[in-house]
């Protein structure tokens, strides 16, 4: 472990870090502009070309407001709250394999920031306490609305947890891997998980929504009748800091499903790119397509956002345990089953 | 009771099917609608820069007009201030001097003219009420304004420009 | 480098632990026993068993400690009314306290200290040989475990289902 493999990753943590804060910078503007063209409007298009500095004109914003702690809240809690969210937010993309090795000069670089062998375990470890910032937050902040809204978030995350995990495990059975890095380099070419995995995908992709409390599922901060929820108190970045955590929140599960089902960096045709390539260049390439898929999820997220209303609380808890739940155990099932007979024959 | 008109449309609730319980379908076809609307043109009209045409009936800013040799209309008889629901107008009239002959067409004229927009209804009384076919409600929206005394206007936005002389 | 590690997190550990007992709010007092669980999830890595720490993460930080801190956000936990404890209580409290301190005085006095364990095999914690042993040699304790967490479950649904039954 020399100097240079300190450096190495430190130069990947710093851009990861970037890129996770710039595209969930650019997600507030994309989710603006995609509204507005899914709805025959423009969106903001005043700030730059296209309103392309709005994101930069939100943030000057933010930092502008004035800071209010209320009274009776609790403050040390109260400040820890968005901290914890934002930190469960940008932790998540430690273990994403990014791309295959890459050859820089005569050195050889993994695009992977650490390859923990229990890497989809700790993801999924990630988003469970990525809760906590929502419910310290939304009770320091001393309001019925905010303490409701907690609750709400509690319940939901812990209720979508089960099914998201039963659907990784029949994952997991194909796979025979919990290392991320191996998961996706598993799916070379065009051998994606989604194809062996259609059903477990689309109950991942479920959760995933109600997970990072994205519509239909974003009871927690429901305008209607929690007037924003638990971040009702709070003003200038630290309501900053929620709104960013929930835009990373969806970058990230993003990019794990990208990673999961969708075979990260690989794409048909990949050895053909690499031999035109080399080694230097194809798996930047690939990296990029990688950056497609994740867009092209995010824009689902949004996609879903302006076309499905929102859930009602009993609707949403039956989803979650009587439909979810059953459907990934008997996912589990049939998967155990194809493939000990698959083994045997 | 029959219906005469045969328009009325009885609904029934039927309990949903399982392709209905299921949500997919219906989430598939909304996503679809969305979607349709996301290539469609913005019905946008992008105000400052595009402005869309008025209708002919249109009520807009006040011009106070002048006659066909560029004299001002207005003998400050005070009949739209009196029409005026919303007491938006006020007026101070003037005797004209011999050498003025070409400014103002009447022998009284309005060296004060004062009407407050944030007053003003824009009903189109005082139009109605000039017997001197002086005031016209034919101009453009009236801007938004930072101060109060800003939205009072005076004759030098109210009277239309001078005819140019040929 | 290993053993200050390890020094540094159960010196955290035992003050986290002492917080939870000490905290006067109930809310940070939970909120203490999660960094407490915290510290073990280090501690768990430090002896090599990831599995393990990440399945605490999981299911004791994740899950567990929100639905306690779920819990503990609906009471109403004021001075006013907390009800006031009997003697006879102080007593059997005192009594049940005195009981655990001999208790762990006694296996205290029999703790040695053991030459350190070296892991013969590093990937001993992994989840590969951790599914081996479970569904191994320890099959029957295992599956019994998990009969009971349905007992546990079946008990759970069964109790909110006979007030419903009650009410219509």
């Amino acid at each position: 472990m020399g100097i240079d493999f300190v450096i190495e990753k430190f130069i990947l943590v710093i851009a990861l870090f970037a890129i996770s804060l710039l595209i969930a910078m650019y997600s507030t503007y994309a989710e603006r502009k995609v509204a507005a063209f899914l709805q025959d409007r423009l969106g903001p298009d005043r700030a730059g070309p296209f309103g392309i500095l709005q994101p930069l004109a939100d943030g000057v914003k933010m930092f502008m407001k004035e800071e209010i702690i209320p009274a009776n809240a609790n403050k040390w809690l109260f400040m820890v709250g968005p901290g914890l969210a934002m930190l469960c937010a940008c932790i998540g993309t430690a273990v994403i394999p990014w791309g295959q090795d890459m050859m820089v000069g005569d050195r050889l670089v993994k695009l992977q920031v650490t390859d923990i062998n229990v890497g989809l375990l700790y993801i999924f470890g990630v988003i469970s306490l990525g809760v906590y910032g929502v419910m310290i937050g939304g009770w320091a902040s001393n309001n019925k609305y905010s303490l409701l809204s907690a609750i709400r978030a509690a319940s939901q995350n812990i209720s979508y947890e089960i099914a998201m995990g039963l659907s990784i495990i029949a994952l997991l059975l194909v796979t025979n891997s919990l290392s991320l890095r191996e998961i996706v380099s598993q799916q070379h070419g065009w051998h994606w998980n989604v194809i062996y995995q259609p059903l477990g995908f689309l109950i991942f992709m479920v959760c995933a929504f109600a997970e990072t409390n994205r519509a239909p599922f974003d009871l927690p901060e429901c305008e209607a009748e929690l007037n924003g929820g638990y971040h009702m108190e709070y003003s200038s970045m630290k309501l900053g800091f929620y709104l960013f955590a929930e835009y990373i929140n969806m970058f990230v599960s993003s990019t794990v499903m990208a990673a999961l089902y969708f075979g990260g960096y690989n794409y048909p045709g990949m050895d053909y790119m690499a031999g035109l390539l080399g080694p230097t260049w194809a798996p930047l390439f690939g990296t990029a397509i990688f950056f497609l898929k994740i867009f092209a999820f995010i824009f689902f997220f949004m996609w879903v956002r302006w076309t499905i209303p929102r859930f009602r609380y009993d609707q949403l808890m039956s989803l979650g345990w009587k439909a979810l739940i059953p459907l990934a155990i008997a996912n589990i099932v049939v998967t155990g089953i194809v493939i000990a007979i698959v083994n045997k024959f | 009771m029959e219906s005469l008109s045969n328009k009325k449309k009885v609904l029934v609730s039927k309990p949903l099917n399982f392709a209905e319980r299921m949500y997919l379908p219906a989430i598939a076809s909304g996503l679809s609608t969305t979607i349709g609307h996301f290539f469609k043109k913005p019905a946008t009209v992008k105000y400052p820069e595009q402005e869309r045409e008025f209708s002919i009936n249109w009520r807009g800013m006040h011009s106070l007009k002048r006659d066909e040799q560029g004299r001002e209309r207005c003998t400050a008889c005070g009949l739209c201030a009196l029409s005026c629901p919303a007491e938006a107008i006020t007026m101070i009239a003037a005797e004209r001097k011999n050498d003025e002959k070409h400014l103002y067409r009447e022998e009284k004229y309005a060296s004060v003219y004062e009407i407050n927009m944030l007053r003003c209804i824009f009903c189109g009384l005082c139009e109605e009420a000039c017997p001197k076919e002086a005031i016209y409600l034919d101009g453009p929206i009236v801007p938004a304004d930072y101060l109060r005394k800003d939205f009072i206007y005076g004759k030098d936005k109210l009277v239309e420009a001078p005819l140019e002389i040929k | 480098m290993g053993t200050s590690v390890f020094y540094f997190v159960a010196t955290l550990s035992v003050i986290f632990a002492l917080m939870v007992v000490f905290a006067k709010n109930p809310i940070h007092s939970v909120l203490y026993l999660i960094l407490t669980f915290f510290t073990f999830t280090v501690h768990y890595v430090l002896l090599n068993a990831q599995f393990l720490a990440v399945v605490n993460f999981i299911v004791y930080m994740g899950a567990i400690m929100v639905l306690f801190l779920f819990v503990l956000m609906l009471l109403n936990l004021n001075k006013d009314n907390e009800p006031n404890k009997s003697a006879l209580l102080k007593i059997v409290g005192i009594i049940a306290g005195g009981c655990l301190v001999v208790t762990l005085i006694g296996s205290l006095k029999s703790v040695a200290i053991a030459n350190p364990l070296v892991l013969k095999n590093p990937n001993l914690g992994l989840v590969e040989n951790l599914g081996k042993e479970l569904f191994g040699p320890f099959m029957l304790p295992f599956e019994l475990s998990s009969l009971l967490l349905l007992s546990a479950m079946v008990g759970a649904v069964l109790l909110t289902k006979k007030e419903e039954k009650a009410n219509g």
